[in-house]
């Protein structure tokens, strides 16, 4: 009777939300990322407290605030991957503009800190770093612009991303910040290479940055230093890559045991930009393999999923949010084996950091929302209709 | 190149004919091209993915392997503190003619301290300042409470001093290596050796650099890593060094001299066996210079202190008398005093009569006579041989103090002073210069280089002729037999020499009428004189009847013949039997 007078219970059609989720997510990349964040705590055991120590707090105060920050990071990150393509790009895109206004805005507003470069937003509790949200949101906007471009008739999407590529890499070198600014132009580099960049452009582009460095290596005694250090044979022990390298060497396989490391005494960015050093010193060459075998999980499998995406916006986001992730992370374990010249950049979702662990959750719950498996087109285009 | 038409005409043409719409037609090419144009893009786009992928897997890959390399080498320790591997700490050892150590090196520690690691500074200060006597708590603890993290406390420490200090058991007090320079010998040969000091400093070597003797002049050649260690050997005898410095430093009290030197010389190189100079010092704690060098236990009358040096120069004017041929050992010379010449009057000590022969001035040691003979060469060819004799620079020996005593000459060379030069006045020379020109005069007429190290040093020009060195011999052998001199007389070794006593000048102006500088200048055996011996008090008094008693005859022959007697047999010289 009550269907008849009113009607059936409006069920939506198709399946809920969190099994279907739980069903076309990467499950290993999602798996790796937990993995990434449980590595980043253990470490963060070891790391920190010597600067905890320094700054007269409990010990474990950055490991707890190390906690807090990483279950807000992948409760963001697990909200961020059920979004749809579509929903991801226009959130992102108001997010861009959010995060350009506010990089904008940081010679005003502004804190340095005391380490000589404007890039932070002191909130009391907690600093936030504009460029941090700024790295993923750029790529969503990047891929679309240059999936635009596929269209018949669209904007020349390419042209526009690479200018708001050098907008944002001049606002982030005046900071100055190199390393984040090496980050975007790198994705970007990416990204147009698998949206068909023509190799000779290509080429141009990298004879381009290399007369970049030659003129900075020339014209700053900043980068020259580094470089030079790096390309000398032999390491002076007493610098920051000196007892990294050490503490590499003293781990061996296996570590010199939990809590027995020294390095973390000797070293003002243990717990950020080499922890990868303390890692090798306690837990040894076991525990960098792990590592990199999480970053090279996310960064590959998600590349080999987006093979088989049709979509130019998706496959390009994918490219870049991954591209971005592992070009990080490579930078900062390359310094600390001395494959790179030194370059202070941190280990995403590892190394101690509130505002960008959150940013880098954010950055990998779309990774994960881009590379769900969803219904391509094959079919459709096989029988002809086009997109 | 056949291009596709954009329109398919021939396609519409037929729609056309058949009243078909051609634009559908046109539409479905469109799509087609697009459709192919995108599986071209998505097919290149694949194509790049799986390239960058690759890439990725090769990038973490190498990271992987570097890691593993490195985790597989060894590691290198990384080490505090500045530049401390760059400070060499291996000092070589000083050994004397005979292999004997002079100077060495020991380990011992020295003590720093790091406050930010210390469990109680109160206590660690207290500690402290028990163990050295010249630490105080309050001192050490305010240095320990400043936001250093890094205090210096000793520079070495004795083995007794670091157990203790280990026995306070903090462990923010730490020790770092050291080698100390050790002279086992004390103050003998002080002056020769010099002494060192902590140059740069690190918390794992410490410098050890020369201050001064051959410490200082052989700096390079003692820290060269190149030279392995070699060690420098000197001409310097042990044995004989501490007889001398033993005799001397007796004599010196017996003489209540404040001051003494003696300069011991092979006649035939210039080798130096000994030299001395009271009062001495301890060279492994070199004192500092007091308010007047001169006076300071650190100062070396026998090679860096200027002195007149009386009438042990007469000889040399004697020599220089029988150089020019105007003069025979037996000339017979107007000593009649006293000699007037404008407002000042040279006497004698004795009145020695009219007439004495050339010997006997020297024999007797007559002030007018030498500065009659001086007069008649001149001054340019007194000037010219004392330069050949060296005495008018300072002497080359490997002593940095020598090499910047410079001799006082008079600023203007009026026939005055070549008078009072004539007799060892109005010109200040070392007692090392003394040794060189009796080493002329007791080789045979060469001029030698006085050297402490050995086989160094060497024969020269020719100064003075075999024959008149020969003479001069003679007559310095005739002032001991029957001269100023007797009390020089040493059974066996045939001492020849010449005294000297000067009146010491007053700084006020003039000289003092009871200070003097006593010296004998001496070889033996006089007939072939293998070694010079130099002796210098000064200030020396002793109290022998009524008079007290100064001249050199006194006090500085006693002294020089006693020191021939210790150190004659200690060179393997026999006595020679009794003439006669």
């Amino acid at each position: 009777m009550t269907e008849m007078v009113f009607g059936v219970v409006p069920a939506k059609a198709g399946e809920p939300l969190l099994p279907r989720w739980w069903r076309t997510v990467d499950t290993w990349t999602l798996l790796a990322i937990v993995g990434l964040f449980a590595v980043g705590l253990t470490l963060g055991l070891a790391a920190s407290p010597p600067l905890a120590t320094r700054n007269g707090l409990d010990p474990f105060h950055y490991v707890s605030r190390q906690a807090f920050f990483g279950m807000l990071a992948l409760t963001a990150m697990i909200f961020t991957s059920m979004l749809p393509p579509k929903l991801l790009r226009r959130l992102a895109v108001v997010g861009f503009v959010g995060a350009f206004i506010a990089l904008a805005l940081l010679p005003v507003f502004g804190t340095d800190f005391g380490k000589g470069a404007t890039r932070w937003y002191s909130l009391g509790f907690a600093a936030v770093q504009p460029s941090e949200f700024l790295k993923p949101t750029f790529v969503i906007l990047t891929a679309w612009l240059m999936a635009a471009n596929y269209e018949a008739g669209g904007p020349p999407g390419k042209a526009i991303s690479f200018g708001i590529a050098v907008v944002l890499v001049v606002m982030l070198i005046l900071q100055p910040d190199f390393g984040q600014a090496s980050l975007i132009l790198g994705a970007w580099g990416l990204m147009y290479f698998v949206a068909g960049a023509s190799m000779v452009l290509l080429l141009v582009l990298a004879g381009l940055v290399m007369v970049g460095g030659v003129l900075a290596y020339q014209t700053s005694d900043h980068v020259a230093r580094r470089i030079d250090g790096f390309l000398s044979p032999d390491l002076d022990p007493r610098t920051q890559l000196g007892f990294a390298t050490n503490a590499i060497q003293e781990g061996g396989i296996l570590g010199v045991g939990v809590g027995e490391g020294t390095v973390k005494w000797s070293l003002p960015d243990a717990h950020t930009d080499f922890i990868i050093a303390v890692a090798a010193e306690e837990f040894g060459l076991v525990m960098c393999l792990v590592i990199i075998l999480l970053f090279g999980t996310v960064v590959i499998r998600s590349m080999v999923r987006l093979v088989r995406e049709r979509d130019p916006f998706v496959r390009l986001a994918g490219t870049g949010l991954a591209a971005m992730f592992g070009l990080q992370a490579l930078i900062n374990m390359g310094v600390a084996v001395r494959l790179l010249p030194a370059k202070g950049m941190t280990l995403p979702f590892v190394s101690y950091g509130g505002s960008s662990l959150l940013a880098a959750g954010i950055a990998l719950g779309m990774l994960l929302a881009l590379t769900r498996e969803r219904p391509q087109d094959t079919l459709s285009e096989i029988i002809g209709r086009g997109r | 190149m056949i291009r596709a038409p954009l329109r398919p005409l021939a396609r519409i043409l037929t729609a056309r004919a058949n009243g078909e719409d051609p634009d559908r037609i046109e539409a479905e090419a469109r799509a087609a091209r697009m459709r192919a144009k995108l599986r071209a893009e998505r097919q290149r786009a694949e194509r790049r993915l799986w390239l960058l992928a690759a890439t990725f897997l090769m990038a973490f890959g190498t990271v992987a392997g570097r890691m593993g390399v490195l985790a597989a080498s060894d590691p290198v320790e990384p080490e505090n503190g500045y530049a401390a591997a760059h400070i060499a700490n291996q000092r070589a050892d000083i050994l004397d003619a005979k292999g004997r150590i002079l100077a060495t090196n020991l380990r011992t520690n020295s003590l720093y301290a790091q406050p930010h690691m210390m469990v109680d500074k109160v206590a660690a200060a207290n500690g402290l300042a028990e163990i050295f006597p010249d630490i105080t708590a309050e001192g050490m603890l305010a240095q320990f409470e400043k936001r250093k993290k890094f205090v210096w406390i000793k520079r070495s420490l004795s083995p007794e001093q670091l157990q203790a200090v280990h026995d306070l058991g903090e462990p923010g007090l730490l020790f770092g290596p050291r080698e100390m320079r050790l002279y086992p010998n004390g103050p003998i040969a002080a002056h020769v050796l010099g002494g060192t000091r902590f140059g740069q400093e690190g918390v794992h070597a410490a410098e050890v650099i020369g201050m001064a003797g051959v410490e200082l002049t052989y700096d390079k050649f003692l820290r060269d890593p190149a030279e392995a260690g070699k060690p420098l050997e000197l001409s310097i005898d042990l044995s004989v060094q501490a007889a001398v410095e033993q005799v001397l430093a007796g004599g010196m009290v017996l003489m209540n001299a404040k001051g003494a030197a003696a300069v011991l010389m092979e006649a035939d190189t210039g080798q130096i066996v000994a030299l001395a100079s009271l009062p001495d010092f301890d060279p492994n704690k070199r004192p500092q210079a007091g308010a007047d060098p001169a006076e300071s236990p650190i100062f070396n009358r026998a090679a860096q202190g200027v002195y007149e040096m009386g009438s042990t120069l007469k000889i040399f004017t004697a020599a220089m008398g029988l150089e020019t041929g105007l003069y025979a050992a037996s000339t017979m010379i107007d000593t009649k005093g006293p000699l007037v010449w404008g407002k000042f009057k040279i006497r004698d000590f004795h009145d020695y009569g009219p007439l004495l022969s050339l010997r006997d001035v020297i024999v007797k040691s007559s002030n007018i006579g030498t500065a009659r003979i001086a007069i008649e060469a001149g001054a340019e060819r007194q000037k010219a041989y004392l330069r050949k004799l060296g005495f008018l620079e300072p002497v080359p020996v490997e002593l940095p103090e020598a090499r910047r005593s410079k001799p006082l000459l008079p600023s203007r060379w009026s026939e005055l002073s070549t008078m009072t030069i004539s007799y060892g006045h109005g010109i200040a020379i070392t007692p090392l210069h003394l040794a060189t020109g009796y080493a002329t005069v007791a080789n045979g007429g060469m001029k030698v280089t006085p050297s402490l190290v050995k086989g160094g040093g060497g024969v020269g020009e020719r100064v003075i002729s075999e024959k008149t060195s020969a003479e001069l011999r003679s007559m310095l052998r005739a002032v001991v037999t029957e001269g100023t001199a007797s009390l020089g007389e040493v059974p066996g070794y045939n001492v020849g020499g010449k005294t000297g006593t000067a009146d010491k000048p007053n700084p006020q102006g003039g000289y003092y009428d009871d200070k003097v500088m006593a010296t004998f200048a001496s070889m033996f055996p006089a007939e072939d004189p293998k070694y010079v011996l130099i002796v210098t008090l000064d200030e020396p008094e002793i109290q022998l009847g009524r008079d007290p008693k100064r001249t050199a005859g006194w006090t500085a022959v006693p002294v020089a013949a006693e020191m021939i007697r210790r150190i004659a047999p200690l060179m393997n010289m026999h006595p020679q039997p009794k003439e006669g």
